[in-house]
This record gives C-alpha cells, structure tokens and sequence, in this order.
C-alpha cells in the first residue's frame, strides 16, 4: 500500500440518497404482480405489466443516467474504477451461475432421465420406449423435427463470434483515440446482434409453424427454448447495452484510458458469445 | 489483491466523497432513499426481526396443533401452508437479512472502509425484500391460501397449487436479485475498499465468513432462480422439465434444488461462525487460536458443500454409487467443521473467561450447534438415513443448527455489537434472563424431537398416531417458552436503544478490531479518512 | 413427571434395548436384516459422537470452570500451532474412515435387490397405495381405515389411530420381497420403519427397494414424502404370514378378484335401477372420493370443489363423466378408469348426481362403456 497521499486526497465516492432504488422494487412490484395476474387471466394483469414496464425502464434511464454523470464529472477515482470492475465481473459470474442450472438440465435429461425411462424396469411403465436425443418424451403424442444444427444456428455462431471480433477492434480504437474506426466498430456490433436476433426470431417462428417444435414439445423441447430463450433474451439486453454505449461514443463519452462502461459491455458481450458457444455444441449439434 | 490503492491518480478529482451529505432527508423517506451502510444494517436488522415475529408465530400455531394427536387448531391444508411459509420466512427473511444486517453494520467499520461499495445498490438490495415478503405472506390470503408444498417446493406437488404458487415464484426470484446484489456490494467491499495494511489475512474472521458466504451466494441463487424459472415454466407454459411423459423427471428438480440447497445451509452458518469467532476471543480474553486453519477450514467447508446436496435425496432411489460418493463426501465436511470447534475451546483454554450474555450465546452455540452438527453426521449414513429421511429427526438436525445456532449466534452478535451500534452497554440482567430461559427451553423443544423421529414420526403431517404424543406434548410446551422468552430480547433491544449506561469506544475490554476504534455509536460516515493498519 | 421420565429416558437413549418399545424413543425394534444393519449402525455412530462430544465438552466446561476471571485466572494469549492443526484434522479423518467402512457395505446389502422370491408392484396415489403382485395378477387398493370422526375428535381414538388400513400389504415370512414403487401423481414415500425400507415413489419411474420379513406380524408405517392435503393420512400396513397362510389369503383374495370383475362385466350389460346405483354409488364414494370431496360433498373451500350444487354435476352427464373418467391434468383431480370399473364409475356419477339437492338424473353402466371408446 504505497500512496497514502493518494488515497487521503481523493476519496472514494459516496453517492447522496437517491429514489431510484424503491422505484426500482416498485417495478418488480408491478411485474411480478401483472404477470401473475396474466398468466391466471385475471383482469388487470396488462395493465400492470405495462406500468411495471414503464417503471422499470424510468428506473434503468434514471439510475444509469445518474451515474454516467457522475462519470463524466469525474467523481469516480480509480478505487470506485475497480469496484466497478470487481462488481461487473461477479455479475456474469452469477449469470454463469443461472445458464447452469439450465445446462445441468439439459444433461440431466440426456444423460440420465431419458435413459433410465428406457430401461427395464421403466418397461412396465412405458412399454417400448427407446431411448434417443431428441426425444419428446414416452407419454406425448406430439411429433417434431429438432432443430438442425447447420442452418441459421451455424450462420448465427459466425455473426456472434464477428461481432466479438468487432467490438475488440472497437476497444482497439477506442484505447488509441481512433473515434471514427471506434463509432464504425461499435455501429457493426450492434448491427451484428441484431441481426442475431432477427435470425433467432426467424427460427422460433418456423419452429412453431412448421417443425412442431413447440414449448410443449418434450424436455427437447423445454431444453431447447428456456436455453436459446434465455440466451436470447441476454443478447438482447447486450444488444441494447451496446446501442447505448454506441450512443454514448457518438457523444464523444470515454477516453483511451477511462471507459470502464464500454469494458463492463464487452465483457458481457463476450459472455453471452460464449455462452452461445455450448449451447451450439450441446442444443443444436451433439 | 487491492489494485486500485497503489495504482497513480490520472485525473483530478472535483467532488469530496460526501457528495449529498447536506441535504439528508428526514423522515420515512430518509430510510426509504438512504445509501448509508448503517442504516441499511438497521432496515434489514428490523425486517429480520419483523420476520422472525411472524414466522415464529407461524410456528407456534404449528406447536398448538400437533400439542396433541387429532386436528384441533388448524386443518391439514392450512397447517402445509404454515409449515412451507415458516421454512421460507425464516431462512429468506429472519437468517440471511439479519446476517446481511450485521455484514452492513459491520463491514465498513472492521475493514476501515468509508460504506460499502455501492451504496445505492446497497438501498436496493434491502428494498427488495419487503416486496418478496409481501408475496409470500400476502398469498396466505389469496383464494386457494399460500403456496403448501413445503419449502422445497418439489414437483409434481407444486404444479398442482394456485395463484399464490406462481407469486411464490416470483418472490424467490425477487429474493434471489436482492442476495446478489447484496454478496456483489460485500465481496466488492472487502476486495477493494480495505484500508490500507489491512491484508487478507489480517482480515476479521467475520469477513472472512462473510466473503466466502457472499461467493457462494452468488454462485447458487441464480441456481435456484433457474430451478423455479422452469418450475414456472412447467406451471404455465406447458414445458415437461418435471414430467416423465415428456422425457423430464421430478427428481431433475431436486438435483437443482438441492445443489443450491446445501450451499445454502452454510450460507446460514458461515456467518455465524464468524461472530462466534469474534465474540469468543473478546470473552476469553485471548486471541483466537488458530486463525489460519480457520480460515482454510471456512473455504473447505465452502467449496465441499458443492458435492454433497444428493444427501437430502438419499431415498430416490439414485444408485448406490451415487449414494456412496455423497455419503462420503458429507462426512468430510465433519472434518473442517471440527476444526473450527476444537478451536474455539481451545480459545477458550487458560483464558480469563467471563460470562456476558454474548459469551453466553456464543458459548451455547459451539455446544448445541455440535449436537446438531452430529445429527448432520448420522444422517449423512445412507443406511440411517433411509430411515430417518422425512421424519422428526430432521426436523430436530436442522433447528439444531438454525435456531440453536444461526439464530443464537444473531443473539451473540446483537449483544456483542449493539453497545457500539446504540452507544449504550445492554441490560446484563435483562439479556442473563433471556439466554437462561431461551437455552433451556430450546432443548425442550427440539431435542424430545430426535426420538420422535427414531420412533418413526414423518414431518409436514399435521396428526400423528398415538404413542408420539408424549413428546409432542413437551415440545410444544418448550416452544412456547422459547417463543415468549424472545420477547425480552425485543426488551431489551429497545432499552439499549433508548438509553442505558454509555459504552466507551472500547465497549468490551478484551475487544479487538478497528471498530471499536471509532465513537460508540459510530459517526455517519465511518472511516472518512481510511485508517492506518499495521 | 412426563418430562422427567423423558429426561432420563434420553440419557439411557443408547444403552437401554429393553426399553425402547414402550417408550418410542428409539428406532423401531429391526425386523429384517436391512433394519438390523441401519439399527447397528446408528448404535455405532451415537457412540462415536457421544465420545467426541464427551472429550470435547468436557475440556471446553474444564476451561469454562477453571480459566475464568472472576477466579482471577490470568489469560495465556498462546495461539497457532500447526502440529495441533494437523493432529486434529486426522484423527477426524480416520474416526471417519471407520464410519464409512461398515456404512459402505450396508448400502451395497441395502441396494442389491436381485434375485426376489416375490414381486409386488405399489403405486402411490392422492391418499392412498394399490397393491400389484405382478406375478399373481392380484391388483387391489389400500385405504387408510381410521375414521373421519376419530381425527376430528369426535370419538375417541382407537389404538392403531392413522396407521390402520382397509386391506394390508400381505407378504409370506423369510422371503426376499422387491418392491417396485411408482406413483400416479405426487411423489410419495412408501415407508415402514421395522421392515427397515423407505423408497420414494416417483411418478413416471420405476423405483425398487426390497426386504425380507424375519417373522410374522403386522408392521405399520405412513407415507414420508409430503404429498398434498392428505399426506398425513396415508398409512401402509404390512401383514407377514406363514407361507402357507399367505397362499390361503392369496388363493381367496385372487378367488374374490375374479368373482368381482365377473360380477363387474356382467353388470355392465344390464340396466339398474336408480336405487340401486345409488346404493352402490354412496359406497364408491365413499371409499374413493370423499377423502376430497367430503362425505357431504361440500368439498373444502379453495382446495377441493364441493360437487353439491357443482356446474359440472349438475350439468350434462357426459361431461360429469368425462370428468370423473380422465381426472383434471395437473391438480389432485385424478383420473378414475383404470381404477374402477363401469358399474362403479355409472354408481358413483349417479350418486353424486342425485345426493346433496342435486337433481340430476343417473347413468347406466353401459353409458360408461360406451364412453371408454
Ligand atoms: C445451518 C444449517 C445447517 C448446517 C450447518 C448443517 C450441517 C450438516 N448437515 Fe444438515 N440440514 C439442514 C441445515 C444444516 N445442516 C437443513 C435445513 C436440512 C433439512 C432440509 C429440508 O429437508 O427441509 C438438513 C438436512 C440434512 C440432511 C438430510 C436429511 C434428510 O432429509 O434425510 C443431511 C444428511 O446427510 C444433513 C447432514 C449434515 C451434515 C453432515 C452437516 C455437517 O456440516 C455438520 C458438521 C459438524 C459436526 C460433525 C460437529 C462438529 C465436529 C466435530 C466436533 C469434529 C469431530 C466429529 C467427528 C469426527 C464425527 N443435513
Ligand atoms: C432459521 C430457521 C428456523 C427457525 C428460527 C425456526 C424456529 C422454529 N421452528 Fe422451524 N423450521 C424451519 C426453520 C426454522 N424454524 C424450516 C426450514 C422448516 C422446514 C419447513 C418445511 O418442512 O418445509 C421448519 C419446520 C418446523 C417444524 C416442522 C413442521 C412440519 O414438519 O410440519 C416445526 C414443528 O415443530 C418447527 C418449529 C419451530 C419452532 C417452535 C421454532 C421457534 O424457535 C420459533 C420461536 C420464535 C417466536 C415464537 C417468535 C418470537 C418473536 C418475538 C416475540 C419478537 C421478537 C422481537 C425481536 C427479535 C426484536 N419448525
Ligand atoms: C385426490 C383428491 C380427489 C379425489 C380422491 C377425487 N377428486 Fe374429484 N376433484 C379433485 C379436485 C382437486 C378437483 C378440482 C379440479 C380442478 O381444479 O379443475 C376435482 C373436481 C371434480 C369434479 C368437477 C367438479 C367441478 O365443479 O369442477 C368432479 C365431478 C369430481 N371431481 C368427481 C370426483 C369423483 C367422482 C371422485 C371419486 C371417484 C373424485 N372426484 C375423487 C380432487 C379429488
Ligand atoms: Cu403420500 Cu405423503
Ligand atoms: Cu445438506
């Protein structure tokens, strides 16, 4: 611990109260209570979630607002720098954390449950059943065709590992004060995720019109959406992140040394990139 | 370990750290807006005690109806809902917010840092729970009553509830958002806001509790948050994850469960462990004996307790060489465990022992909690297990080590810091009266409950057959001492906050640590300026 | 004196086996060699831990007595020693290992469920069990048998209070029993502590256990898995014969069987009057339904309908049946085909359509039939 001087003439930075958080728990409020309500088909329920839905984006605009002003007005030393940083990284930790559950799952079913309803004993119960990936299950009727591998989710694999390839050339730019190379890069990241996203669309609507891959369609089924869902939903949040980030570069936000935003950005990028990686491997192609 | 400290300033700085200090307001909306670290230690103290009224409550009504054989008080449907509400209220609303309390009260203090990391956050994590609450006892009036599955919250059975079974969910969910939260700010915390000298290992061990407590946090909520996610999905939107018609199986859930399940015990016990660390050594006058073992015991205990969840499942019939490898790895943890006892006695051995009620609570915790810590051990032998799965014997191990230990080392910890929180020494006299009756009347209740369960009682039923009824009697007679004995606590809480003799800096004389340092009770901001540590 | 006698009682926990039936504090006197092994092993490990506990303790109360201030004891601030550490962190390790020794084995006895002399297929269902002898062809349920009255204090309490059944598991004495559990809806748990097995039965899987009953007797256990409203009121009974008094019961139990089912086809095709459906209905009912609906059909607010004055009940009969033929997916409301034959499901229908003020007309068994297809 060398600088004492350092750290008693800058002092870490303690935010004043602020309203955002309880407008953020009135927002989960809102949702949690508008999407029970909805899924009960009780009255009310859109009408909440709608509300809880304005809440919460007034919620993210405020807060975040806030504190990319703080950091444009310079009030984060280098320690709130690291907090942040350590903060950011045990996030995607937990985020790791959730995927989990969902992988654990999928080779719960494949390795373990889906045999063992075809094993001797289980005869009595589901005569004839062999055990197969995929599988909709011995009891359901429903047929469908599992999703190829080397189609769109090919195609999408490459948007997603060029658009990390983009926004580490933006970062490039960005630590060399190349703004024009840096808003380009950005611009194509963007672009890339959704066009990702288009793509995903695309294939849970021909899933549902014409494959029979439905939610119901089994534990293949239920694998397969809660974890492209899932992933989905993580790219479209980055997707958005990144949008505002690109929004922020046009705006001149960020220097070469300081822009902590945009790495806690691609950070998350190159997770929901890498996530998507085992979920090729594992959902569509083995 | 602390990288930004000897990292070169690059840039000015304009504002001093107290940025809105001025303009604090007043009133409820202070404590709704607040982002200081002891005020939001106070919220989730006062949440936790809220909670653990009415989840004992909760639980006297389950004493009353199994008082004796027959339904007399409540019917079976509502005796579920009673029985799962208490399981969750207690763990998610009375442990886990107190310990969160004390980590907010005492983090900054103990490591010299200004507040915690993210202050707003911080906000946000606590305001979080009284809307999960809200759910979760608001459901017990909703059309079908609360979710009755038991806190578990196994499929097939919860598929088959009502409205308030999806509240539920989302309750855990919103639950789960407020203890990442809350383990993100602690870990940062005391990753990167020490004060300068204050290496790791020079760390209190509540701290240390603390940052293994918050890892393993944030590695098993989401867990659970992705289990009831496909609960919910299950429920809703025709997926078959539980159903074997559709390739699923019930016992996936319990997998999951239970993989953040275990986890989640010693994210009730870690904690713990750390304030008996602290108040032991303070009472014996002595340092704590082997700090280092403590330490690597704490992280054994932490990173075993990731293999060993099929030892709630031994009766699902998984095969026996699933069965062996959890078996053995569940006793393995006896090991680190024991560690940390024999510790603590030997703290204690030629020490100058003396008997405040925080000693007295952190005395009765190293000693009930063994106990329970060897029902653990007993039911971690497949064969003894298979018969005292889902009985009282359980339910005695596991209020062993909750109440007779998370809860009494919230007690010690209470004791130990309220003078320097309050700036009042507590009413000895009062707190001596409220260990004595709580000690004992703990026993009555839960230990009549081991026999209960070798005799063959399951739990969650709400009438039993006839030769249970003797120490069903007792039990519910302890239980209701115990409950009545906390009301001197809340007594006795509120006497030291409203006055009582002043406490010095130094509230107890064989204290050690940087908080009691500082003023009894701390000034607002606590360590403006990070203080030197050798 | 009742808090005395369970104080001492405690302490002679372990060292008193002559006790242990009158007072219940123990496990179950073992009647197979499963529950021997798991009894000898929880003697084992009680007296492991009451040791430790008993040398940890009593240093720690030594030091709670001697090393006090208020005897003027002076602290002796010594801490850390790594000799100390690792002894301590043995010796564990290796009480461990002795543990796990007689442990391993006994599970591997506990799991070989091979080479069975008799097979018996049980379903769990929302609240009770049925019975297969796969081999036999004899299927039957098995209902619990205490009175409603008992359990809500109107009359007094018999001796076997919820752990009495209509028609016991019957097993012959000395055989190897495999017991293969599922379940219809819930998971439930199919427990009987003397017999020293406990196996959760898991809807949609085969799960197996199995015991081999050291002599005969009656043996009674509960269901140990949380399964709904009822989960208290789902009690096994084990009955063990005599081989040959087992081949007698199984002789006449599979003679009524089949008496029954001729009975039951024959009634099909004939046509009954409304008296005697109704008849025949309120014993079906009784049996099958009111431990939800209630015997006065009012059902329980919020949990289970009341049929009483029901939309469904009272409405056209082909939905009532349909109804009462594939349950409701999804909630306690369990499908009845397969559990009772035409005549009774057309009682059942016509009972409930005409007790409690409803007025509605009833069915006929060939209805029934017809709707199967
Ligand atoms: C604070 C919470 C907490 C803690 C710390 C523990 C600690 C332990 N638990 Fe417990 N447990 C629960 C909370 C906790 N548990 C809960 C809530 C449930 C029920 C959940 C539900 O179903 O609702 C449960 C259930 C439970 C089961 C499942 C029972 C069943 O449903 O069939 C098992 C089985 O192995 C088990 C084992 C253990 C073990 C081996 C430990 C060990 O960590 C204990 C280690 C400690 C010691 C052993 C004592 C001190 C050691 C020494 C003095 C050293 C010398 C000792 C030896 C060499 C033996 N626990
Ligand atoms: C830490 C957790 C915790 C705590 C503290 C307790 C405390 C108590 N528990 Fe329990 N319990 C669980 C966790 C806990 N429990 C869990 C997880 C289950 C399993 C649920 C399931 O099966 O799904 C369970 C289940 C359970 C059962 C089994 C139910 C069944 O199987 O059907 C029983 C039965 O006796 C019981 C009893 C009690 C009693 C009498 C207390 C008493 O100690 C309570 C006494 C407290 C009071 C009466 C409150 C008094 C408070 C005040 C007066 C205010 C004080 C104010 C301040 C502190 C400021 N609990
Ligand atoms: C395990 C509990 C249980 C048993 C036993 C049971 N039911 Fe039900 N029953 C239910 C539940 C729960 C519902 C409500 C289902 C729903 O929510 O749609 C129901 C609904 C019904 C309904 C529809 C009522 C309405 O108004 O919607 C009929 C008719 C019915 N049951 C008949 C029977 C008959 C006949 C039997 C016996 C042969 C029987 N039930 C046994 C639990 C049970
Ligand atoms: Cu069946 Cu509990
Ligand atoms: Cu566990």
């Amino acid at each position: 611990m060398n600088s004492q001087a350092s750290s008693s003439d800058t002092s870490y930075y303690l935010p004043s109260p602020s309203h955002w958080p309880i407008v953020g728990s009135a927002a989960l409020l809102l949702l949690s209570l508008g999407a029970t309500l909805t899924i009960h088909d009780l009255a009310g329920g859109g009408l909440l979630l709608l509300a809880g839905g304005g809440t919460l984006a007034a919620m993210l605009i405020g807060w975040f607002g806030k504190v990319i002003g703080e950091s444009q007005n310079g009030l984060y030393n280098d320690q709130v720098d690291a907090s942040f940083r350590w903060g950011m990284a045990w996030f995607i930790f937990s985020e790791a954390m959730f995927f989990f559950a969902f992988f654990g799952a999928l080779f719960f079913t494949r390795v373990i449950s889906v045999p063992d309803l075809a094993s001797a004993d289980n005869a009595l119960l589901w005569p004839g059943f062999q055990a197969a990936w995929p599988t909709a299950g011995p009891g359901l009727e429903q047929v469908f065709t599992p999703m190829a591998a080397w189609g769109i989710p090919a195609l999408n694999t490459a948007i997603l590992l060029s658009s990390g390839a983009t926004v580490t050339w933006a970062h490039w730019a960005l630590k060399r004060d190349r703004r024009g190379q840096l808003n380009l890069a950005m611009a194509l990241t963007v672009a890339l995720g959704a066009l990702f996203i288009a793509f995903q669309a695309h294939e849970y609507i021909e899933a549902y019109q014409h494959m029979g891959l439905t939610l119901g369609a089994g534990v293949y089924g239920a694998t397969f959406f809660l974890l492209t869902g899932f992933h989905g939903l993580h790219v479209s949040i980055g997707t958005l992140m990144l949008l505002v980030i690109l929004l922020r570069c046009l705006r001149g936000h960020f220097r070469p040394d300081s822009h902590f935003a945009f790495e806690a950005v691609a950070w998350y990028w190159h997770f929901v990139d890498v996530v998507w990686l085992v979920l090729f491997l594992f959902v569509y192609w083995l | 370990m602390n990288p930004s400290m000897d990292t070169p300033m690059d840039k000015p700085l304009t504002d001093p750290h107290d940025a809105g200090h001025h303009a604090a307001p007043a009133g409820l909306w202070r404590w709704l807006t607040t982002t200081n670290h002891k005020d939001i230690g106070s919220l989730y103290l006062w949440f936790a005690a809220a909670m653990f009224l009415i989840g004992g409550l909760m639980a006297m009504v389950i004493r009353a109806e199994l008082f004796q054989p027959g339904l007399q008080v409540v019917q079976p449907d509502l005796f579920n809902q009673l029985t799962t509400l208490h399981g969750l209220i207690m763990i998610f609303g009375v442990i886990m917010p107190a310990f969160t309390g004390f980590a907010n009260w005492q983090i900054p203090l103990m490591i010299g840092a200004p507040d915690m990391a993210f202050p707003r956050m911080n906000n946000w994590s606590f305001w979080l729970l009284p809307v999960a609450a809200t759910f979760l006892i608001g459901s017990l009036f909703l059309p079908g009553g609360a979710v009755s599955g038991g806190w578990t919250m196994y499929p097939p059975l919860y598929l088959q509830g009502g409205i308030s079974y999806d509240l539920t969910i989302f309750a855990i969910h919103i639950m789960g958002a407020s203890s990442i939260m809350g383990a993100i700010n602690i870990i940062t915390t005391i990753l990167n806001l020490r004060a300068p000298g204050m290496r790791m290992m020079k760390m209190p061990m509540f701290v240390w509790t603390w940052l293994i407590t918050a890892y393993l946090l944030i590695a098993v909520m989401p867990v659970l948050a992705g289990a009831v996610t496909m609960l919910l999905a299950d429920r809703n939107f025709g997926t078959h994850f539980f159903d074997a018609a559709g390739g699923g199986d019930p016992v996936l859930f319990q997998h999951i469960f239970w993989f953040f399940g275990h986890p989640e015990v010693y994210i009730l016990i870690l904690p713990a462990f750390g304030i008996v660390s602290t108040v032991i050594p303070t009472f014996a006058r002595k340092p704590l004996f082997g700090y280092r073992s403590m330490v690597y015991a704490t992280a054994s205990i932490a990173i075993l307790s990731f293999i060993v969840w099929g030892h709630h499942m031994f009766t699902v019939g998984m095969p026996a060489g699933m069965q062996l490898f959890f078996m053995y790895a569940t006793m393995l943890i006896a090991v680190p465990t024991g560690v940390k006892v024999f510790n603590w006695v030997v703290t204690l051995w030629k020490g100058s022992i003396s008997f405040e009620t925080a000693m007295l609570f952190a005395l009765a915790f190293v000693f009930l909690f063994t106990i329970g810590g060897f029902s653990g051990l007993v039911l971690a032998m497949v064969p003894v297990d298979v018969q005292l799965q889902d009985t009282y014997y359980v339910v005695a191990h596991f209020h062993y080590v909750l109440v007779t230990g998370a809860l009494f080392s919230i007690f010690a910890g209470l004791y130990y810091w309220l003078p320097k929180w309050t700036g009042h020494m507590i009413d000895e006299r009062w707190g001596r009266w409220h260990f004595w009756l709580s000690a004992i009347s703990v026993n009555v209740l839960f230990f009549p409950m081991h026999f209960l369960g070798l005799a063959g009682m399951p739990r969650r039923i709400p009438d039993y057959a006839l030769q249970f009824a003797d120490f069903n009697r007792i039990a519910s007679l302890g239980g209701f001492v115990f409950g009545a004995s906390q009301i001197l606590l809340l007594v006795v809480i509120v006497k030291c906050i409203r006055g009582g003799e002043p406490a010095p800096a130094r509230a107890w004389d064989g204290a050690e640590g940087l908080e009691w340092t500082l003023t009894s009770p701390p000034p607002y901001h606590s360590f403006a300026k990070p203080p030197e540590v050798r | 004196m009742k808090l005395g006698r369970a104080s001492v009682a405690a302490w002679l926990v372990s060292l008193t086996n002559a006790s242990r039936a009158e007072y219940g504090f123990d496990l179950p006197q073992p009647q197979s060699s499963v529950a021997q092994t798991a009894y000898d092993l929880h003697v084992i490990v009680l007296w492991v831990c009451l040791i430790i506990f008993a040398v940890v303790f009593g240093a720690m109360f030594y030091a709670l007595f001697k090393h006090r201030r208020s005897l003027g004891h002076a602290a002796h601030p010594f801490h850390e020693s790594t000799t100390v550490e690792v002894i301590w962190t043995l010796v564990p390790i290796l009480i461990l290992v002795g543990l796990a020794w007689p442990a391993t084995q006994a599970v591997l006895a506990q799991k070989d469920t091979g080479n069975p002399d008799l097979t018996v297929k049980v379903t769990g269902y929302q609240w009770k069990w049925e019975y297969d002898y796969l081999q036999e062809g004899v299927r039957y349920m098995s209902n619990i048998a205490t009175p409603r009255a008992q359990i809500d204090n109107q009359a007094a309490k018999g001796e076997h209070y919820l752990l009495e059944v209509d028609e016991p598991l019957v097993v012959p004495v000395g055989k190897k029993v495999r017991v293969l559990l599922t379940s219809n809806d819930v998971i439930h748990a199919w427990w009987v502590p003397a017999l020293g097995v406990k196996q959760d039965a898991i809807p949609g899987f085969i799960r197996d256990t199995w015991f081999r009953a050291d002599g005969v007797g009656t043996f009674r256990g509960q269901c140990a898995e949380l399964c709904g409203v009822n989960h208290a009121f789902m009690p096994i009974v084990v009955e063990v014969k005599s081989p040959d008094d087992y081949q007698t019961w199984l002789a006449d139990k599979k003679q009524r069987l089949v008496a029954a089912q001729a009975a039951g086809a024959s009634a099909a095709d004939k046509t009954w009057s409304d008296a005697e459906l109704r008849a025949r209905g309120e014993q079906v009912y009784l049996a099958n339904c009111a431990a939800c609906h209630q015997p006065d059909g009012q059902g329980i607010p919020n949990v289970f309908p009341a049929l009483g004055g029901s939309k469904v009940v009272t409405g056209p009969a082909g939905n009532h049946l349909m109804v009462v033929l594939n349950g409701r997916p999804g909630t306690a409301m369990a499908a009845f085909k397969e559990q009772l034959d035409d005549l009774e499901l057309a009682a059942v229908v016509s009972y409930q359509r005409t007790a409690w003020g409803n007025a509605g007309g009833t069915v006929q068994p060939a209805a029934v039939k017809a709707m199967r297809q």
